[in-house]
């Protein structure tokens, strides 16, 4: 069974990357690799979107599947190149097309070394795309794994501030994480009985998965050890207090593009590992199910928001604010998961398709701050708060859109922030009332850092001293039309879920049912 | 002898006799293009005749024993001709511009020739099938590399060359004592029929192979190859030859004579040793020679400042992971039904190590001997200097160091795999983490070409045959990432022949 579509779509924006690296020549270069790139993205957008609108609701299941089953045909190791979509990846994949594209349009700027930038910004995404199709679980690692290297360079060489320090910090804690995450994928291949890589059943395929699998074996290591290697590994990569000190790091020193791939989609590579493998794979382990820690892991994730938030209040570096209250709103991910309760019977799927509604919404919404940030700072040269002051009269445009991220950051009604949050918590207080009820302080913490962040910056009055010089502030100009096409991109889905939620709720909860299953 | 016999050894005929043309046009044309370009079109013999080979197109050749049984033109000796042809070509490719430099120029086609005598050498090594063949063939195989090793005739490069004659004489010695005590205790040489001794000899209980005798002699033949294999503790002349010998040359080492030299420790085990209990034993022979070759390979690298020597230490490391594969005899098996998935992954490891070595190799080549700096500083700042030759570079170095989704990675989860598969689960362990040190040294070169500032800055231009054959080396490690069945399966079918 070879569907191709998705196969094209993953390996699509590399397949671009490497002829234009290795094919653009003279003065004009510069110019067409920026343009093909940003081609490739949209292609891929548009496939993204097929992707995400062929899936049929109505079968569920897995589908388009692309298998070749003698991918690695030893005896010892069978792995096979099984790509396929479900309720689960559909919409992380469209939003992974979304970012990919508004990714490259703002990278419109990029000056130095302009052909290595859009190589390495285009393998992420086949990496990101990857993570998210792939269902042989060596494959899903090698996917992982192999987004480092282009993080790696794009902030090392096109970071401001500290950027190897941040860029060597990613890299180190990531791979700390890939380490015991590939522990865990080989203990669970060794254990007899399971002898497989797919992370799902295939009925079309014959091909019985790790979960049902598991669920019967005799695992060669506890499965609570098993499953704390992948938890931490995606708890790294979520980020969760206490692992997430890269974040603030590679946010602050990334390139805007690169933070806005970073914060939109790299970090739902580690909730949807979460919902995948550690909510898929053990439910039903003998010796240890991952009802066992659900308690815990809902006042980890309470901790999260609440230290994410108390941290972002006193943040003064707008790109370092926006990179904590990704620590505090990715642990409502975590939240929501934690409502697979203490037993099967106490699980409310609300509660989790609120933690994937949560992956979606917070990649936009971040994203979208994230380019404003990036658009404010190539104007002005600085993202220190209390240095700036009354933008909104010079970047009218700029100071709305930054409004818009800012109050679907908060949760406010009819955009998609409100439609996240409320699953969450409606999900999960009827599991784990307290930490839920503590989490939700999260809301106010946030709502008091936006909309302090978005008063000082864009409307308060301009600092005597030190702040911007007459000069820089009266020649400061509104967002370019270029400049609008990602902000557009992000934005629309914002409003599109706060007003219709059940346009991404609905698939997402094919895909949850079938892991709860 | 009959007309099979010839079709048997048919690639190593047209091979040696590709050599001695080249050794006649070098005689009427001063050009060493000339003799690179005869000595790359007449490759062409002894691959299609190894085809020949593999599907029986023409002449109506027969696998089997040939030539009185000591050579078998099987899959598994095929498929190494393919392995060595390939890098044959690649170096006679990437030495082009060097055998015509100024120093060269008078021994350009005799270079060309010694390493199409010795790759005459290995193609007979993994064909052998008998104890005496294999000697010779192993002589045939290294003297001619002490010749390319000292061809200069500078200080070096005559150590380099001395070093290298001494060590592949005394472990040639040590591999013939080792021949001998099989010999006087099975009363033949053919690998088939010592294995039919053995298993009827009387045995003496919990020794290994089960008699001191054989014992002592297996150890042996394992030093006598570990010199040629490169691993600890047989490791010492790596550094200084690769050192001081031409860089081509220490390429051409480090990938033919290691992939011939496994070809037939494996060859030699699993064909006169390969009976499960025999099996056992040797397994844990090699487990500990891979995990010591990892460990110090990986550690020594460390320290190095010289690049070629750093490469030196790094193939000796490599050649620790690949011995992991050949360690990986699955403990459960019984009977005929053999698993070769660590042999399999053996030879995937060793087909995708070929390709990138030769691709590092070839780009320290070109940088080399414009910079004359061989330091790991003097590659400060190369990609601003050469970005294909630094990606090149940058690609080939991460898939040594093993990062996904690099070939280097892949072949490591196949070995690795496996071990666990045999119950080797220490070695994967071992393995591991060996990867994340041999990350610190790597990652440290990729650092100075990415990141540090050049001394100087004019751009380094490669000569167009290495730019071509180093990016040939890169696409082939980059195909055998993205799909490794290509090998694996190649690799299944020459190990079908191997008994179990």
């Amino acid at each position: 069974m070879f569907d191709g579509l998705l196969s094209v779509t993953v390996f699509l924006p590399a397949a671009v990357a490497v002829l234009v690296a290795v094919l653009a020549r003279g003065k004009q270069a510069d110019q067409q690799i920026r343009w093909i790139a940003i081609g490739a993205t949209v292609v891929t957008f548009v496939l993204t979107v097929l992707i995400f609108v062929g899936y049929d609701r109505s079968e569920g299941g897995v589908q388009m599947i692309d298998y070749f089953e003698r991918w690695i045909p030893v005896d010892a190791l069978r792995s096979s190149y099984i790509l396929g979509v479900d309720g689960l990846s559909a919409p992380l994949v469209l939003l992974t097309g979304i970012l990919g594209m508004a990714a490259a349009f703002a990278s419109w700027r990029i000056k130095t070394r302009v052909r290595e930038y859009f190589l390495w910004l285009l393998l992420l995404e086949t990496a990101v795309l990857g993570v998210f199709l792939s269902l042989d679980l060596l494959l899903f690692f090698i996917f992982f794994e192999f987004e480092l290297i282009p993080m790696y360079m794009l902030i090392a060489i096109w970071g401001s501030g500290r950027p190897r320090y941040s860029a060597m910090k990613f890299v180190l804690f990531t791979l700390a994480g890939g380490a015991l995450m590939l522990v865990g994928i080989l203990a669970i291949y060794v254990t007899p009985g399971v002898n497989t890589l797919a992370m799902v059943t295939i009925p079309e395929l014959g091909i019985t998965g790790i979960p049902e699998l598991m669920a019967a074996a005799d695992l060669v290591i506890p499965a609570a050890l098993i499953f704390g290697f992948f938890f931490v590994a995606f708890a790294i990569k979520l980020p969760l207090w206490p692992v997430h000190s890269w974040l603030p790091d590679a946010h602050t020193d990334a390139p805007t593009a690169v933070s806005v791939m970073l914060a939109g989609v790299l970090l739902k590579m580690a909730g949807y590992g979460l919902l995948r493998i550690n909510l898929g794979f053990f439910q039903e382990t003998k010796g240890f199910t991952i009802h066992d820690v659900a308690g815990p892991m809902a006042i980890l994730a309470a901790v999260s928001v609440i230290y994410g938030g108390i941290i972002t209040v006193r943040q003064t570096d707008m790109k370092r604010l926006i990179a904590y209250s990704s620590v505090s709103h990715m642990g409502f991910v975590l939240l929501g998961i934690s409502a697979i309760g203490a037993s099967k019977a106490d699980t409310s799927a609300g509660g989790i398709n609120g933690a994937a509604v949560q992956m979606f919404t917070h990649g936009t919404i971040t994203g979208l701050a994230f380019l404003m940030v990036g658009l404010s700072y190539d104007r002005t040269h600085t993202r220190h708060i209390p240095h700036l002051g009354g933008l909104w009269k010079k970047m009218p445009l700029i100071a709305i859109f930054f409004l818009v991220a800012g109050f679907g950051s908060l949760g406010l009604p009819l955009l998609s922030g409100f439609v996240a949050e409320i699953m969450v918590f409606l999900g999960t207080y009827s599991v784990w009332p307290w930490p839920t009820g503590v989490a939700a302080f999260g809301v106010v913490l946030a709502a008091g850092y936006t909309l302090w962040m978005v008063q000082r910056v864009f409307f308060g009055a301009r600092p005597a001293k030190p702040g911007l010089s007459d000069e820089v502030y009266d020649g400061l100009e509104d967002a370019s039309w270029v400049d609008m096409v990602p902000v557009i991109a992000l934005a629309a889905p914002i409003f599109i879920i706060g007003i219709w939620p059940s346009v991404i709720t609905e698939v997402f909860d094919i895909g949850i049912q079938a892991v709860l299953k | 002898m009959t007309v099979q016999d010839f079709w048997a050894i048919s690639p190593e005929i047209s091979m040696a006799l590709l050599a001695l043309v080249v050794v006649t046009v070098d005689l009427v044309t001063r050009s060493m293009a000339k003799v690179s370009a005869v000595a790359l079109i007449g490759l062409i013999a002894p691959f299609v005749l190894t085809l020949n080979l593999w599907f029986g197109w023409f002449g109506d050749p027969v696998a089997g024993p040939a030539l009185f049984g000591t050579i078998e033109a099987d899959r598994f000796s095929l498929f190494f001709n393919f392995l060595l042809i390939t890098v044959t070509a690649g170096t006679v490719l990437a030495s082009t511009k060097y055998i015509s430099s100024d120093r060269m120029k008078d021994y350009g086609g005799e270079f060309v020739a010694l390493v199409l005598f010795s790759v005459t050498g290995m193609m007979l090594l993994v064909s052998a099938t008998e104890l005496i063949t294999i000697y010779v063939a192993l002589e045939l195989t290294a003297l001619p590399v002490v010749a390319l090793a000292a061809i200069h005739r500078t200080r070096h490069a005559v150590e380099s060359g001395t070093k290298f004659f001494v060590l592949s004489a005394i472990s040639s010695a040590i591999l013939l004592y080792g021949f001998v005590y099989i010999y006087g205790f099975t009363g033949s040489t053919n690998l088939e029929v010592i294995l039919e001794r053995l298993l009827v000899l009387p045995t003496q209980a919990g020794v290994p192979f089960g008699s001191y005798a054989v014992l002592l002699a297996v150890i042996m033949i394992v030093a006598g190859f570990g010199f040629k294999m490169a691993v600890v503790p047989f490791q010492m002349w790596v550094p200084d030859v690769y050192q001081g010998a031409p860089t081509p040359v220490a390429a051409f080492l480090s990938v033919a004579s290691k992939s011939a030299a496994f070809a037939v420790i494996m060859r030699i085990m699993y064909t006169a040793f390969g009976e499960p209990g025999l099996m056992q034993d040797w397994s844990g022979l090699f487990a500990v020679l891979a995990a010591a070759s990892m460990t110090v390979g990986n550690l020594l690298a460390i320290s190095q400042s010289n690049i070629k020597r750093l490469l030196g230490y790094s193939t000796i490391a490599q050649a620790g992971y690949i011995l992991v594969g050949v360690a990986s005899v699955p403990a459960n098996q019984v009977g005929a039904t053999f698993a070769g998935a660590g042999a399999q992954g053996a030879l995937y490891y060793l087909a995708g190590y070929a390709f990138t070595n030769l691709a590092v190799f070839f780009a320290v080549i070109a940088i080399t001997s414009r910079t004359g700096d061989d330091s790991i500083e003097g590659l400060n700042g190369l990609i601003k200097r050469s970005p294909l030759l630094a990606s090149l570079l940058v690609f080939g170095l991460l898939s040594l160091l093993g990062m996904p989704p690099t070939v280097g990675f892949m072949a490591k989860v196949v070995v690795f795999g496996s071990a666990l598969n045999a119950n080797l689960a220490w070695l994967a362990v071992i393995g591991v983490v060996n990867t994340v040190i041999a990350a610190y040294y790597y990652l440290r070169v990729i650092r100075a070409i990415v990141f540090e500032d050049p001394a100087d800055t004019t751009p380094i231009k490669g000569d167009v045959p290495i730019l071509v054959a180093t990016s040939i080396a890169a696409v082939g490690a980059g195909v055998l990432g993205f799909a490794p069945f290509l090998v694996l399966e190649f690799a299944e079918s020459a190990l079908s022949i191997l008994p179990g």
